[in-house]
């Protein structure tokens, strides 16, 4: 190995050295520069066709400019409101219901004595975790069905059998309730490994102060808590905008449409399968756009607030 | 980025040991350790009991599935009619195999690739190493959305290729940086030692940043295989030859779309009731790899998680 070049020798000398040096290295990062520079940075670039009128047959650079048009389009179309909304609403309930819940599951692990049986509840909530979301969809679309488990049930408690999944009022509790039913227990990982990291001494300390379970839990366990849950709750604030619009487009069907289309859905049947590439791009951008300022502003917000920051 | 705790959770913690000297905290204390028993079982038996409910249905007579109303709890009758059909179904076997080659070819270049990556981002003393590094992390925060990723797939003429859904998804930014802190956190002495041993930077990646690395990569190398087992949009919106769907669209096909009518054939007596149990017994076959395999997995994934979790 050569020694670095003193700090007078000139850039164009060092880089030379820094080349001699590490040039395997520049040839590994090659490839991986490669593939974001193509899979990642080219479809940014590729987001002009929501400002252009693109034609396949007269290619990318050829399409003509509208300016904001289709944004104004989407601005005024008939969807508008009902897909922020929905992508919003969607959010919100997964966030209110979705976010707490491994940290009560977390909190609720804790407090148990037995580790055995501690273990059993982990291994038993982490499961559906890994099944995909095709199989979760099939047995949902299955247990929900006018014939299936759960109508079976209601009716045998005197309830009357529902269609759910052809019912608006039921996707969105359909949709966050799979969700938490899915992720739950993995989420849980995290906080418990928070709460392992708490010091026993302070629990001891709050005894023979004559502290309770549940005072203990609010003054320790939950200060203790409180940078985990914060720097995952700016992760999920600066999600707002994107749901798992994968379970979405296997659950939903045009009956749903009014309360379970979202923005990416959309984007998807405009775009994907109608081809309406400029108009769909130009929905996409904006999701984009607004994803990333909240993730900015929520990030901000937090550092001001709590000294937590994801940067 | 550091890993806020290395504790395995499960593990003895010093909770654990706490809680064996916490005194009893009389009736209001035991109350609520029935109570909170009580939920989790609960929560249990709620997670647990679709699994369970599939697995004996499957196993169930067809027509004696049907007629069975409210809780199952154990099969109705025994048949193994389903699963003799779905693994008569060639598209079934395809399905498996298709997925077989993504998932190993896939998460093979995702290695390959992510270690190249990790490996040139944690020389310290690398010229670029700051510009590059941003250039990687900007992609997790913006993204040119479906529609120029589509088109750009389409141009480069991938569709109905396998390529199609292993390149645009050969490196994941997030998985990069879980593997580069891994390297960072190597001694530096292990690299100087080989380096006057005359190690190149390939060797040194190969013989002393992997083998040291190895928990870390195979955590990382479970997050690719269960993406690519699991994925099922990409190969949706890229591929219209059938031959290359993977088994995750073929289950789409059976289950959400509802078509078992291909593995019906002479069954006449019954076929709406051999068509549910075709479904159940598909979910069993394309869920038991990995629920054969989770019980090994498991202290990596929950490895996986602190190391990705947290960042500072």
């Amino acid at each position: 190995m050569s020694a670095p070049l003193p700090r007078r020798a000139g850039r164009l000398a060092r880089l030379k050295q820094d080349w001699r040096r590490n040039k395997w290295v520049y040839a590994m990062l090659a490839p991986v520069i490669g593939y974001f520079l193509l899979f990642h940075y080219v479809p940014m670039y590729g987001t002009l066709i929501a400002f252009k009128d693109f034609d396949p047959a007269l290619g990318f650079a050829a399409s003509p400019w509208v300016g904001l048009d289709w944004f104004r389009q989407f601005f005024h179309g008939l969807f508008f409101d009902r897909l922020v909304f929905n992508t919003l609403l969607l959010n919100l309930y997964d966030l209110l219901f979705g976010f707490p819940a491994p940290i009560v599951l977390a909190l609720l692990m804790n407090e148990l004595t037995s580790s055995r049986f501690r273990r059993f509840v982990q291994t038993v909530t982490y499961l559906p975790h890994f099944i995909s979301v095709v199989v979760v969809a099939g047995m949902l679309i299955d247990f929900l069905a006018r014939d299936g488990v759960i109508n079976q049930i209601v009716a045998s408690l005197g309830g009357t059998p529902d269609a759910y999944l052809n019912n608006p009022d039921w996707f969105r509790a359909i949709y966050v309730g799979s969700e938490i039913w899915q992720s739950v227990g993995w989420g849980s990982i995290i906080y418990l490994a928070a709460l392992a990291g708490i010091n026993p001494s302070l629990y001891e300390a709050a005894r023979v102060d004559g502290a309770n379970r549940w005072q203990q839990m609010i003054h320790i366990t939950l200060p203790g808590l409180a940078p985990v849950i914060m720097t995952l709750l700016i992760l999920r604030l600066g999600q707002m905008m994107t749901v798992g619009f994968e379970k979405v487009i296997l659950l939903y069907n045009p009956s749903t449409y009014e309360t379970a289309d979202v923005i990416s859905t959309y984007v998807f049947r405009r775009g994907v399968l109608e081809a309406n590439y400029s108009y769909a791009a130009a929905v996409g951008l904006l999701n984009s756009a607004v994803a990333l300022t909240l993730l900015v502003v929520s990030n901000r917000l937090s550092r001001r607030l709590t000294g937590n920051s994801i940067w | 980025m550091t890993t806020m705790t290395t504790t395995e959770t499960g593990a003895e913690t010093p909770q654990a040991a706490r809680r064996r000297w916490r005194p009893r905290q009389g009736w209001l204390g035991f109350l609520f350790d029935c109570a909170n028993a009580g939920v989790l079982l609960a929560l249990c038996f709620v997670t647990f009991y679709p699994f369970y409910y599939v697995v004996v249905a499957s196993l169930s007579q067809p027509v004696a599935l049907m007629a069975h109303q409210g809780l199952l709890l154990w099969p109705q009758g025994f048949s193994l009619e389903a699963f003799q059909r779905v693994w008569d179904n060639p598209m079934v076997r395809s399905g498996y195999f298709n997925t077989l080659v993504i998932v190993l070819g896939g998460t093979s270049l995702n290695l390959l690739l992510t270690c190249f990556g990790a490996y040139a981002l944690s020389r310290r003393r690398l010229a670029f190493e700051t510009p590059a590094m941003l250039f990687i992390v900007f992609t997790m925060f913006f993204s040119g959305g479906l529609i120029p990723n589509y088109l750009l797939v389409r141009d480069l003429g991938l569709l109905d290729s396998r390529w199609a859904i292993v390149l645009p998804f050969a490196v994941s930014a997030w998985n990069l940086i879980i593997l580069r802190a891994a390297f960072i956190a190597v001694p530096k002495d292990f690299e100087d030692a080989a380096r006057i041993d005359g190690a190149n930077d390939f060797t040194i990646l190969f013989q002393v940043y992997i083998p040291l690395c190895l928990p870390t990569l195979a955590v990382v190398g479970l997050f690719y295989a269960v993406a690519h087992w699991n994925g099922y949009f990409y190969s949706m919106i890229y591929f219209t030859d059938r031959d290359l769907f993977p088994i995750q669209l073929v289950l789409r096909e059976i289950l959400v779309t509802n078509s078992t009518d291909s593995m019906m054939t002479g069954a006449a007596a019954g076929r709406e009731a051999i068509g549910n149990t075709i479904k159940y017994a598909t979910v069993v076959v394309a869920t038991l790899p990995i629920l054969a395999i989770y019980p090994f997995l498991q202290r990596f994934f929950v490895k996986g998680v602190m190391l990705g979790g947290v960042k500072e």
